[in-house]
Order: structure tokens, then sequence, then C-alpha cells
């Protein structure tokens, strides 16, 4: 029982998650901003924003759930 | 890839590009490899079931409510919220708040305090074994047809929205989900179940913000609301409740508060074992309590991202969306109005993170599902009555087992789900069945000691039958529909409300009768498991932003709030 006090938090996957996912949707907004897709008000490139606020909020978790070494 | 690409679709509502796929797929592959990296540490039927009671309140309170937000509940009430307006935000606010915060502050000290692994387990201390096999035996058949329908809701959007194959959607979920619920088990699906919170959240967040943006806000949004369907009101919770053909749900407002609020939801989020493990698993007392208090606030902030976009689809979709039983082809239906909206706001990128929260929706409720349905077998079925004893090594095989074996077993429910024509009236249905007469039953045992095992085993059966006998007689004859649903008016979702009074009536008028001609148990064994002899442990100490009364109340607070705004 005592092993389990190290599991990884799961805010740290949490983290990962939108880290790997805001990179991706943030690149994929800045490739298409020349030519945005045919959705309804694309014209406010909410892949971008929407991408740098996964990201912001990934870093986040990530540093302040870092796996750290026991004592 | 481009194969792969051309074999998954054909005709669809959308295309997803290629950045959109690395998005799912790294869904899929990143849930495994937590699944393994968890494996080591569910080694004990304490690890395995309940996550080693070691959960925080706040990752408890999260599992809790996101067990109930799978994409059946996703796509079902907003289909519902476009079909019936913001009458559907009762299931999240009135429908749902006050039951979460009766778990928290007046049940769970019962469930936690007893040390039961489940809660056909404490039926099993309380009423003994007939009762708790009883429950036992319908919670199992209820979670598989409930894991059947999720997966059903999820191969219809993957066929409807991306035009995949849906034995290919169901195969490759139901099988990822049966690994790392295996590995893993109640540690795995809990933390998918909070990665899944977030996903759906960022996955769907931005269809409300980009729906008001283009409507120009609520009032905006409620005009267009009101030219597309003229005469008719979708933007009021009250004020059309006061007969049953004043609104499009056929509502009247005893069943809101009477049949849902009282019965159906207390009865689900205090007696349907799928949520109330979750809470199960917090580390202490005070977690337990707080859990299900801080899953209502979040509970109540779902509407924004579930009901809003349905009467967002009201607003600015250029279709009327009709119901499936009735769709022709090219016609788009109720469950298809989150897809829609999706397919309206978000191109490459964020289709493939919303597209992933109602996979991930899918997967997380199937994954609560088989985790709950593992747990009340092994401890409820297959240790009372087929194996006493055994090393608890062998149970936590056995849990194993029974999910790899849940998850292939609700494969096959999943058709049966398609036998009919709107998904909630199915669930709606289920629930009837067996919550409300459980709730009866469970309420009763806590806090009059004087019910006895036979009461409660007769009082749980007589309900149960009643709510069948009253489903069945009102779907084949609709003369019944003005007897126990008080209109002929009444519509299926108002039916299912009367259902479940009448069912936990029947069930608490003959646990008390019977009670009051046989023997109860002496006191010495119930302790811990009965209010007036319990020593549940007091808050004074704590200061009042710690203790979880100070926050249920202002979570009814805000509920009242609601209300009043949106009366």
């Amino acid at each position: 029982m005592s092993e389990k006090s190290e599991i990884i938090p799961v805010w740290f996957f949490v983290g990962v998650l939108f880290l790997v996912y805001g990179v991706l949707i943030l690149a994929s907004g800045l490739a298409e901003w020349s030519h945005p897709p045919a959705t309804v008000l694309s014209e406010l490139h909410a892949p971008v924003w929407w991408g740098a606020l996964l990201i912001a909020l990934g870093a986040f978790y990530c540093l302040a759930f870092r796996p750290r070494k026991s004592s | 890839m481009n194969l792969f690409l051309a074999w998954i679709g054909s005709s669809q509502m959308v295309h997803l590009s290629k950045i959109d796929l690395a998005i799912v797929i790294f869904y899929f592959v990143f849930v495994l490899l937590i699944g393994f990296y968890l494996k080591k540490f569910a080694t004990t039927g304490e690890d395995f079931f309940m996550a080693g009671r070691e959960m925080t309140a706040w990752v408890a309170g999260l599992a809790f409510v996101s067990a109930n937000l799978g994409s059946l509940e996703l796509l079902g009430w907003a289909g519902s919220a476009y079909q019936y307006g913001i009458l559907a935000a009762h299931w999240y606010w009135i429908g749902a708040i006050p039951a979460m915060i009766f778990l928290g502050l007046v049940m769970m000290p019962f469930y936690y305090i007893s040390k039961t692994h489940s809660v056909p387990g404490y039926l099993q201390m309380r009423y003994g074994t007939a009762a708790s096999g009883l429950s036992a035996v319908t919670f199992a058949v209820m979670t598989i047809l409930m894991s059947g329908v999720n997966m059903y809701a999820m191969a219809v959007v993957m066929k409807v929205v991306l035009g995949w194959d849906i034995n290919f959607s169901i195969f490759v979920s139901s099988i990822t989900v049966a690994i790392y619920v295996a590995a893993g088990g109640l540690f795995s699906a809990i933390f998918n179940e909070v990665l899944q919170f977030f996903l759906i959240w960022f996955g769907a967040l931005l269809i409300p913000i980009l729906g008001l943006l283009e409507t120009g806000g609520w009032n905006g949004m409620v005009a267009r609301i009101q030219a597309n369907f003229p005469n008719q009101d979708f933007t009021h919770m009250w004020r059309s409740l006061g007969h049953f053909k004043d609104n499009p749900m056929g509502m009247h407002w005893t069943g809101i508060v009477f049949g849902l609020a009282a019965v159906q939801s207390m009865g689900y989020w205090t007696t349907d074992f799928l949520v109330v493990q979750r809470v199960l698993s917090a580390k202490d007392i005070r977690s337990a309590k707080l859990a299900p208090v801080i899953g209502s606030f979040f509970k109540m902030a779902v509407p924004l991202i579930v009901i809003l976009p349905g009467l967002l689809g009201l607003a600015v979709l250029p279709m009327h969306l009709v119901p499936a039983s009735e769709a022709q082809a090219g016609q788009y239906t109720y469950n298809d109005v989150l897809p829609l909206m999706l397919a309206r706001y978000c191109g490459p990128g964020l289709m493939g993170l919303g597209i992933t929260a109602l996979v991930a929706g899918f997967m997380a409720g199937m994954a609560g599902n088989v985790s709950a349905f593992a747990t009340v077998w092994t401890y409820d079925l297959y240790r009372p009555f087929i194996r006493k004893t055994a090393p608890d090594a062998h149970y936590v095989s056995m849990g194993r087992w029974c999910t790899l074996i849940g998850v292939f077993i609700s494969i096959g429910t999943a058709y049966l789900a398609m036998g009919f024509a709107s998904i909630m009236d199915y669930v709606q249905a289920l629930f009837g069945f067996f919550i409300a007469p459980l709730f009866g039953t469970v309420l009763l045992g806590m806090l009059w000691k004087r019910v006895t095992p036979m009461a409660g085993f007769l009082g749980l059966l007589a309900g149960t039958t009643a709510s069948v006998t009253i489903f069945f007689l009102m779907k084949f004859n609709h003369d019944w529909v003005a007897v126990f649903a008080l209109s002929p008016d009444a519509k299926g979702l108002a039916q299912d409300m009367y259902q479940s009074l009448w069912a936990c009536t029947t069930c608490v008028v003959v646990t008390v009768l019977v009670s009051l001609f046989t023997k109860p148990k002496p006191d010495s064994e119930l302790r811990g498991l009965v209010y007036s002899l319990t020593d549940v442990a007091h808050e004074e100490k704590t200061s009042l932003f710690h203790r979880p009364v100070f926050w249920g109340c202002l979570a009814l607070a805000t509920l009242i709030v609601l209300q009043i705004i949106f009366w």
C-alpha cells in the first residue's frame, strides 16, 4: 500500500494531454491562418487562441504536478 | 495512413484531417499507457475495486460527476434541449443538485463508516442476502444495458459524423476500455474519468462561446429561436409547467418536483453504485462527504456545454431536426445536434478535440459501467453465492476477467438499444425499473431501525415489479397514461417520472407495512448502519470553509438563483 503514495497525480496526465493537444491545435491554427476552413466565425481563428490556452494550462499542470522523487 | 482514412471514411457529416486523427489516436495510446502504468498499483481487492480508498475529494468529486457525463449524456441531453428547450436543464439542476448534496451530507457517512464495497454490499449488512442479491442482480443487468447504450451512442456518432464503420468503432473503443480497466481497475477508470472531464469541457466549450458570439448573446439567441419556432416556449424552466399541454415535453411541475427531484434523481445519485463507487474511493470521511458537493458545482455548470448547444441549434441551424423514428434519408435527428454544432464551428484540430471528447465520454462511461459491474459481480454475487472463501488474489483475478466479459456482453446489448426511438427514453425507463425502488429501500434502512430484513426484500421486489408493470401498461395501452401520469397528455419523459414516483411509493408502503408485522434486527447488528445507532463525526472544530455543509448550502443557494433567473 505504501507504494501508492508514489502514483503520479492524475493532474500531471491532464497536463500532458493538454500540452500535446495545445501544440497540435495551435500548429493547425497557424497553418490555416491565411486560408481558414469553411466554418462559421473562422475569421476569429479559434484554434490559435484555444491552442494557446491549452498549452498554458497544460504547462501549468505539468510543472505543478510533475513526478518528484520521494525523500 | 491514406488507406486507413479511405477505409474508415465514406459518406459523413465532416471529414477528419490528419491532425484530427492524430489527436484521436494519441488519446487511445495515452489511456492505454496510463492503464499499464496503473496495473502495478492495483494488486489487492481494495486497490482494484476501490482504488485503494486513497482519492482526494477533488479527484473523487470529478470522477463522481464525470462518470455521469458520458457521450450518451452529451448527445442525448443536447438532443433533448433541441427537442424540449431549457426544460432539459431540470435534469442538471433540481434533478441532480439536491440529490448530490443529500448523498454527501446525509447518506455518505453510512456508506463510508460501514466500509461497504458497494450499495448491494450495504444492503447485505442492513437487510441480509435476499435484498442484497436482488439489488445486485438488477444492478448488474442495468449496468450492462447502460454500457450497451453508451456503446450504441458512440457508434452512431462515429457513423453519422465521420462515416466510420459501426463495428470498427465498437470494437476498437471497447477493447481499449477492456484492456485499461482490466489492468488498473478502479484506478484506471477514475484516472480516465478525470481526463475525460477536462477533455469534454475543452472540446465542447467553444460551441457555446462561438454560438453566443454568432447570435449576439442570450437575448439574440432567444429572438432567433422565437423567429424559427413561433408560439413555442423553449427558454423558460417553470413558466410552462402548469399543464402538460403547455410545453413540448408534455410535463407537469409535479412530475419534475416529486418524480424527478424527490425520487428519480435521489435514487440515481444516492444509490446507483456507478456514481457512488467513485465517492467510496475517497481517502477519509470528510473527503467522501465533500466529493459529491464539489461535484454538484461542476454538475450545475454542465448545461453550458450540453443544453446551451441544443438551444443554439434551435437558433442557428438552417434545417429542422426530427425524432429518430421519423427521420427520412438525408434528415438529421435530435441526437445529431451536438455533432452538427461541432461541425459548424470547429475546423481541423478543434474538430479532432471535439470528437476525442465524445470518444472519451463514451470510453469513460463504459469504463465506469464495467468497473462497477465487476465489483458488484465479484463482491455481491460471486463471493456470497458461488465461492465464499478464497484468497484476495482470486477475487482480483475474477474482477479482471469479469471486466473483459462485461465488455463483450455489453457489445451484444448495444444492439438492444437500437430498437428504441429515443436513447434517453430507454435510459429513463431503466432507471425507473431499478433505481427508484432501491432509493426507498436504502433510505428507509438508513433512517428507521424498525425496518426488517424481510420488509427490505419484499419492498424492493414490490417496487421493482410495480415499476415494470406500470411501464408496460403505459406503453401498450395509452388509457393507463391518464391513470398513472395524471393526464393523457403526459409524454415519454413525464411518464417515466410518475413511473418512478409510483415505484418508490409502492416500495415504501410495502416496506413499512411488512416491517410492522415482522421481527426487526437487534440494535447490536445495526450499529454503523442506521442513523439513530451511528455516531457520525461532527465538524464543530473545523473552519466554516472546510465544512461540507457550508459548501452544500452554497450549492443549493446557487441552484435557487438559477431557477429564478431562468424561471
